[in-house]
């Protein structure tokens, strides 16, 4: 008996030991997730946080009745009342049918509102002007136009804090999905196919961003940063961009799109006009473009 | 002259060429190992001179409980190969940091991953799951058979090539690197040009069949073949754990059979299904392939279920609580298993309304769930509970799966989706879901029917310092996923930079999966020491853990035709009942009539393998003759006038009396 | 009753049973069928608006000529009946008429469908073109690929009808295929609403 004490205190200790050091080790390091930089990632943090506990009302008797019934239902304890014939209790049925039914009726009516209120596609209502970026996923970086201010940048997207933006998402590779977690969640950027990221930052600062969804064999160094800063840093980003020497002409939207293009910071003091539309409508219509997909 | 045959032999070998053997190598060492194993155990028969005996005993045979067996020696042999490509892709994610770019290559690391998530889903989880409910549901139904042999050893042979054809990509050419899913366009001509993808397609569309047709055979089978008098009330709950998941395979896997076809026709003749121009649908593949594939965690987990539920009151000594509850439970399970597949896409845009459904509808499927949990807990309520392995295999996936159900309750929230969707929080999840739900269950249900199958029990000890280290490998492996998807980590990454601080992380999941491999490594020292020892852990009663239902009123091991005559039910439970009651079991005998053994499910499988490997190397002609040598193969079996044959009741009690000798020779040497 | 007549009727019932768990699970299977076909359905209904510039429905579906194909497949269900009412009278010449009958409708549905595939590519409009050809190839083809299988199964019975004449198992199997024909028919009627019809209205 003793035995098994021992080895269960130690356990123990070992888990809480195993548990400081990994919360030591968090608090260290970046966790996109739980440290969000924008409305709507705070939202989704603080619908994650709330699911847990309420996961709680039911991981807790779990466990605590797991734990309690085995140790005193064990062979061994033949103090312990024995009713092999005892197969059913109403009131328990009832119990465990209709509570986790209410919480369920909880997380539904969490689910329904949070599902329009996070809704990527909605537009963030702000007294400040929203900010269009289009962004299209390439093998393998991604490349944000500007269409109100002219220009183009790579891997790279710079924003003005607490204004809303409106990504808009396309593809002109495979199925990817843009994700900067302390911003919003993801969203698929899908050829042929234009989607939405509503977002905004709340405080300056750069942001990871990754593509979260497999897309060959440089997906996994396909990441950007969206770095907010104030008005006057943005207006001066834009301004720098501008004096760049390079045009996203289609030539060298081209050579941008071939794969064996490397995946670095770049700028564009012009872009083809219409680019993202042509990019998205190409895959709908014939076209005799050499980016077409040949199957033959 | 020499020119025109050199050209037709290009021509009959489609893209097969010397240059599609691996020379990297890692990947040689991979086609190096299937190329000696294959070789070993072709060795190995050869000289125990056991050609005849495999053909005649295995290979021919149309007793499930053989077909279970073989079933789930294929599933463990794949374990072992899918536990070798986690092995590689936790040892790249745990070194490939900053400059160093680990020892794959990003496009190998891809063909890992995808190969994995392939592997463990359809050969080594389906594979156990077959094998188990052939090995047990006749017995537990009374019944002798199945109601349809000759497919269900052809099913078991298609999932053998199936696994064959995985195999054989190791070899020649390379595996797709798209995802155990094969997302298009990724996953089209355009994007992936090599043969990768077509393996994935083939060896997915054979084996796919061999369920589809074991689906409708276990239906059949529950809803005809019970002993008289089991109503279905009175069947055990893995007998309904059963049906439901039959069911789902009934209704699920022809959307796999279109999709994948579909996908083939893509790749083959120029077609437009889901390629990105050209009038495809992309989105409409993730739709086909998740309302298949969300039925398919289900098809999984609910045989597990079951099995639950028979080790759990076995061990309690108790009735199961709440056995109508159950039985309700899983048709829940069925029918709603098919209203939240989008819950797999929430992030493809398909808006708020769209997403708000299917995201209650997961919430909701969670309920049902949850009740079998409490009523498991319940059942174990004022038992006498032992706390053999199996017990234990219980403990660990209530543990493991209400960690990974909190998560996967959590995902049902749209907007918290978003953020972890295809991170590593999800990968933790759904390994929690899947090897704490529907793994721990099948390894358990290994533990408790084995002596009925083989006549001795496996050692206990061995057996659970097994479980302990794959429980707390296990933990160790998937928490700090859940962790790392917090932290910005995407799923399927072959590399990443050093300042994100995931790299501990990494290197701790690696140590729990070098626990796990201890886990694997005390359960082939247990089989290899019980075997040994097995005299002395002859199982001479057939009951050895006092047990309720059908299969332990028979001796060990199992004879072929289970059952002299065939048990009259009156209540649930009935064995325990009978037991309780103290009624004296009088063996009676009558012919028994049973299937011939045949060898043209070999042919068939045989067949439809060449299919697959014509289709993948564009040797067409290869493809074409080999589906007509499946027709004339299933013309000559229906000409087969005579597929079974009967022994006498006479004969019946004479191999009765054999065994009884034979026990009595056990219990002297125990 | 004596052992011989107890052993006879065991045998019978057991025979019955035996049938009637085939023909249950062959209905189980042709539930699947039904599955697979309505997935093909679904995958048309999606994609059959993606002409990709090129001709939809309307422009290359003719309606009096799929007629024909449809009376051709209809008229053989109905022999194919006959063929099974001749069974239940062991009328074994006639069954083989019908099945003859039957078979040869089959294979002019077969040889009317093909030649509107052969017109189609010929015109430039195969399955390559578009997402709404490559489901209509797909789908249409799906259902004749049955169709020739029903065919060579027919064939066949044909054969053993001839050869062993109507035992129990020959009459069970065609029972199955019989079926199995019906069932074709059923989906083909599906076809022509949703695929030519809806098709040709536009829809």
């Amino acid at each position: 008996m003793k035995q098994h004490r021992k080895i269960i205190l130690g356990a123990f200790v070992l888990c809480l030991l195993l548990l400081a050091t990994t919360a030591w080790y968090l608090g260290r390091q970046p966790v996109p997730v739980l440290q969000p930089a924008g409305p709507i990632a705070e939202k989704e943090r603080n619908l994650i946080i709330f699911t847990v506990l309420l996961s709680v009302v039911v991981v807790v008797p779990v466990f605590s009745l797991l734990g309690y019934f085995a140790w005193k239902y064990r062979e061994s304890n033949t103090r312990a009342a024995y009713s092999p014939d005892l197969d059913g209790n109403t009131l328990a049925e009832t119990v465990w049918w209709l509570v986790p039914t209410a919480i369920i009726v909880v997380i539904s009516v969490v689910t329904w509102r949070s599902s329009y209120a996070l809704d990527p596609f909605k537009p963030l209502s702000s007294s400040k002007p929203t900010l269009h970026v289009q962004v299209v996923a390439l093998d393998w970086k991604w490349l944000f136009i500007y269409p109100a201010q002219g220009i183009a940048s790579v891997n790279e997207s710079a924003i003005p804090v607490n204004t809303p933006v409106d990504y808009e998402l396309t593809s002109d590779t495979v199925m990817t999905s843009f994700w900067a977690p302390q911003l919003a969640g993801q969203m698929y950027a899908m050829p042929g196919m234009s989607t939405q990221q509503n977002l905004m930052a709340s405080r300056t600062g750069s942001f990871a961003g990754w593509a979260a969804n497999i897309s060959g064999a440089g997906f996994a160094g396909m990441t950007f940063t969206v770095k907010s800063m104030s008005d006057s840093d943005f207006n001066n980003w834009v301004a720098s961009a501008r004096h760049t020497n390079r045009k996203l002409t289609t030539t060298q939207y081209a050579q941008l799109a071939n794969p064996n293009t490397p995946n670095q910071i770049a700028y564009y003091s012009w872009v083809q006009p219409q680019l993202y539309n042509t990019t998205v409508l190409k895959y709908m219509t014939p076209s005799t473009t050499k980016n077409m997909e040949s199957n033959t | 002259m020499m020119n025109l045959v050199g050209q037709c032999a290009f021509a009959l070998l489609g893209k097969l060429g010397w240059n599609q053997i691996p020379r990297n190598p890692i990947e040689a060492g991979g086609a190096a190992t299937i190329v000696c194993g294959v070789l070993f155990i072709v060795a190995l028969v050869t000289y125990l001179h056991r050609w005849k005996w495999l053909w005649k005993e295995w290979m021919t045979t149309q007793d499930p409980k053989r077909i279970g067996v073989m079933y789930i020696v294929v599933a463990l042999v794949m374990l072992l190969r899918g536990s070798g490509d986690a092995i590689l892709m936790r040892l790249q994610q745990s070194i490939s940091v900053g400059n160093n770019n680990g020892i794959l290559s990003s496009s190998h690391f891809q063909q890992i991953a995808s190969a994995h998530g392939t592997i463990m889903i359809f050969f080594v989880a389906m594979g156990l799951m077959f094998g188990i409910i052939n090995l047990v549901l006749p017995l537990q139904i009374g019944a002798r058979d199945v109601a349809f042999p000759f497919l269900n050893a052809t099913s078991f042979w298609l999932f053998f090539m199936g696994m064959a054809l995985v195999n054989v990509s190791l070899v020649l050419g390379d595996f797709s690197a798209a995802g155990w899913l094969s997302y298009p366009p990724l996953s089209e001509l355009r994007y992936s040009p090599t043969v990768g993808v077509d393996y994935w397609i083939w060896a997915l569309q054979i084996a796919g069949v061999g369920s589809l047709l074991s689906g409708v055979n276990f239906l059949v089978t529950i809803l005809r073949m019970r002993a008289p008098g089991m109503t279905l009330m009175k069947m055990p709950m893995f007998a309904w754990s059963v049906l439901g998941s039959m069911s789902l395979v009934a209704f699920a896997f022809p959307i796999l059979t279109v999709t994948l076809a579909l996908l083939a026709l893509d790749r083959t003749v120029g077609a437009h299904f889901f390629t990105a121009g050209g009038g495809g649908n992309a989105m409409m593949y993730v739709n086909l392939i998740w309302a298949w594939g969300h039925p398919e965690v289900y098809i999984l987990v609910l045989p597990a279920f079951g099995i639950y539920s028979e080790i759990v009151s076995t061990y309690a000594r108790k009735r199961l609580f709440g056995y109508t509850s159950m039985v309700w439970a899983i048709w829940a399970i069925v029918l709603l298993s098919f209203t939240v597949w989008l819950h797999h896409f929430f992030t493809m845009g398909a808006g708020a309304n769209v997403n708000a459904f299917f995201g209650i509808m997961t919430a909701v499927i969670a309920v049902p769930t949850g009740v079998k949990i409490f009523n498991w807990i319940f059942t174990m309520h004022r038992g006498r509970i032992s706390f053999r392995s199996p017990m234990l295999w219980f403990l660990g996936f209530v543990t493991t799966f209400t960690i990974g159900g909190v998560a996967g309750v959590m995902m049902s929230v749209p907007a918290i989706d978003f953020q972890v969707h295809n991170s590593l929080f999800l990968v933790a999840h759904f390994h929690m879901m899947i090897v704490g739900g529907v793994v721990f269950g099948y390894f358990a249900a290994l533990t408790y029917w084995f002596p009925k199958i083989f006549g001795f029990r496996l050692h206990e000890k061995l057996g659970s310092i097994a479980f302990w280290f794959w429980l707390v490998g296990f933990l160790v492996a998937f928490i700090p996923l859940y962790i790392l998807g917090f932290m910005g980590a995407t799923r399927r990454l072959d590399h990443y930079d050093a300042s994100l601080g995931w790299q501990p992380l990494f290197i701790v999941a690696g140590v729990g999966v070098v626990l796990i491999g201890i886990g694997v490594g005390f359960q082939i020292l247990q089989l290899v020491v019980s075997i040994w020892q097995r005299n002395e852990r002859r199982d001479l009663s057939g009951d050895p853990w006092n047990g309720r239902t059908l299969e332990w009123s028979v001796p060990s091991p199992a004879p072929f035709y289970n059952f002299t005559k065939q048990p009259v039910v009156t209540a649930r439970d009935q064995f325990w009942e009978d037991k309780q009651s103290g009624k004296n079991r009088v063996k009676e005998y009558e012919d028994i009539v049973l299937p011939k053994n045949s060898g043209l499910s070999v042919v068939i499988a045989s067949f439809a393998f060449l299919v697959g490997f014509g289709m993948v190397w564009h040797m067409y002609w290869l493809s074409l003759v080999s589906l007509l040598g499946i027709i004339v193969t299933l013309v000559v079996r229906s000409m087969n006038e005579e597929p079974e044959y009967t022994i006498t009741a006479r004969e019946v009690e004479k191999l009765e009396h054999q065994r009884e000798h034979q026990l009595k020779e056990y219990e002297g040497l125990v | 009753m004596s052992s011989a007549t107890e052993t006879a009727a065991l045998e019978l019932r057991r025979e019955h049973e035996a049938t009637e768990k085939t023909v249950f699970g062959f209905w189980v299977y042709l539930m699947t069928d039904c599955v697979l076909f309505a997935s093909l359905f679904a995958v048309y209904a999606v994609i059959h608006g993606n002409t990709y510039g090129g001709p939809s429905g309307k422009d290359i579906f003719k309606l009096p000529y799929v007629l024909i194909e449809t009376f051709a497949l209809l008229a053989s269900s109905f022999t194919c009946g006959l063929a099974m009412l001749s069974m239940q009278r062991h009328a074994k010449k006639q069954v083989l008429f019908w099945l003859g009958v039957t078979f040869l409708l089959g294979v002019s549905f077969l040889c009317l469908e093909l030649n509107e595939f052969h017109h189609l590519v010929a015109d430039g409009n195969s399955w390559r073109q578009s997402g709404f050809l490559s489901s209509y190839f797909t789908l249409v083809g799906t259902h004749g690929l049955h169709i020739t299988f029903g065919l060579i199964w027919m064939a066949i019975m044909a054969g053993y009808v001839w050869k062993r004449g109507l035992t129990d198992t020959v009459r069970k199997r065609l029972m199955l295929l019989s079926l199995f024909w019906h069932f074709l028919d059923v989906i083909w009627i599906f076809i022509f609403t949703i695929v030519y019809l809806y098709g040709s209205l536009g829809l």
